[in-house]
């Protein structure tokens, strides 16, 4: 049992480490840069709304690909410049397309994007609550008792049981 | 009975929609700059750095604007294809180096002067045409990138081609095979040109 303890804590220990890594090495990278705190501050916000191209699960925050960093380049550069966050974001789309959003805006072809899921849960509710009116309907059509003929039949089938 | 239709029915769209998305390439982002004017830009040639280049330059011409690097591990596989088109098309092709120096990643620039990133790209990027053959009417070259994020590039090698008018007409990320050439720019280049 302690062994088991000691296995489990030194898995624990490991996973906090891994976690840990990744926060250090950014903090690293980006510590040289970040002479401005205000300014930072917007990058670091507006660089978790945009994705980065290359690794296409990242945003351009977390990502270390080499675009990513050019386009953190330009977005401190904009915001030197006293551009302000639609500016900024107007810019990355002009370039890459509406694909860079990590919140797509609603329109015209993100429609079923939005609303899809939700059209999806309300005709499973419908389909669900249709199919249970239709089932509790036919139980209760079913449920009767049952007649003479029926009931001598089923006591011909529990004798035969009995007796084997 | 009835049922079971339903449910056969409703896996089979569940297949098909997988079938769809599965295969779409998740790289194949559609550009916003088709139909745009191509963005301006004013860059040092490599065959005579003295000289430069804009899209204004090419007005009144149909032309192909390549993307490249010579760290770039695609664009080998794409440099056949340009270098037998530019032998039997006569359409200009521009070439765009791509961060020559910084792209590669072998090198800490923190630590080199811009006059040695030049020289070291203009090196470079030399060695490779004459090495693998060099299918563009010129290159010009972006050194920090900067034009390649105002074209939205991503992924080298990619391919623009633009009209008489300086509009973007098509745009094409990764490298260009036979089919997507004779398929899609080809005919378009034709139908640009007429």
């Amino acid at each position: 049992m302690k062994r088991l303890f000691a296995k489990l804590a030194a898995i624990l220990a490991f996973g906090l480490y891994l976690n840990a890594t990744p926060a250090l090495a950014s903090s690293a990278t980006e510590a040289a840069l970040a002479a401005d705190p205000v300014a930072e501050k917007r990058l670091t916000k507006l660089s978790e709304e945009l994705r980065c191209l290359v690794c296409q699960n990242q945003n351009i925050a977390d990502s270390n690909a080499e675009l990513a960093q050019d386009l953190r380049r330009e977005i401190r550069g904009m915001i030197k410049e006293g551009k302000s966050d639609k500016e900024i974001i107007d810019f990355m789309v002009a370039r890459y397309g509406d694909f860079v959003l990590y919140r797509p805006p609603v329109q015209g072809n993100t429609l079923l994007l939005w609303v899809g899921p939700i059209a999806l849960l309300i005709f499973g509710l419908s389909a669900l609550i249709a199919y249970q009116r239709r089932r509790a309907a036919r139980v209760a059509a079913e449920d009767k008792p049952l007649s003479a003929d029926e009931a001598s039949r089923a006591d011909a089938l529990l004798k035969e049981l009995d007796n084997k | 009975m009835n049922r079971y239709y339903w449910i056969l029915g409703g896996f089979a769209a569940l297949v098909a929609l997988l079938a769809v998305g599965l295969n779409l390439n998740p790289r194949d982002v559609p550009s916003p700059l088709v139909g745009k004017p191509a963005p301006a830009f004013t860059l040092s040639q490599l065959a005579e750095p003295e000289k430069t280049l804009s899209p204004k330059d090419m007005q009144g011409k149909v032309w192909l604007f390549n993307v490249w690097a010579s760290w770039c591990v695609s664009c080998r596989v794409e440099h056949p294809i340009l270098v037998e088109f530019s032998k039997k098309v006569d359409v200009p092709l521009i070439g765009l180096n791509y961060k020559e120096v910084r792209g590669d990643g072998g090198f800490d620039m923190s630590k080199m002067p811009a006059d040695e990133e030049k020289k070291l790209a203009w090196q470079r990027a030399n060695q490779w045409l004459s090495q693998h053959g060099n299918p563009y009417t010129l290159t010009v070259m972006d050194l920090d990138g900067r034009v390649g994020i105002d074209y939205g590039v991503y992924g080298v090698p990619e391919t623009y081609v633009i009209d008489k008018t300086g509009l973007i007409r098509m745009k094409h990320t990764g490298p260009i095979t036979p089919e997507i050439l004779a398929k899609k720019i080809m005919p378009l280049l034709a139908e640009l040109n007429k």
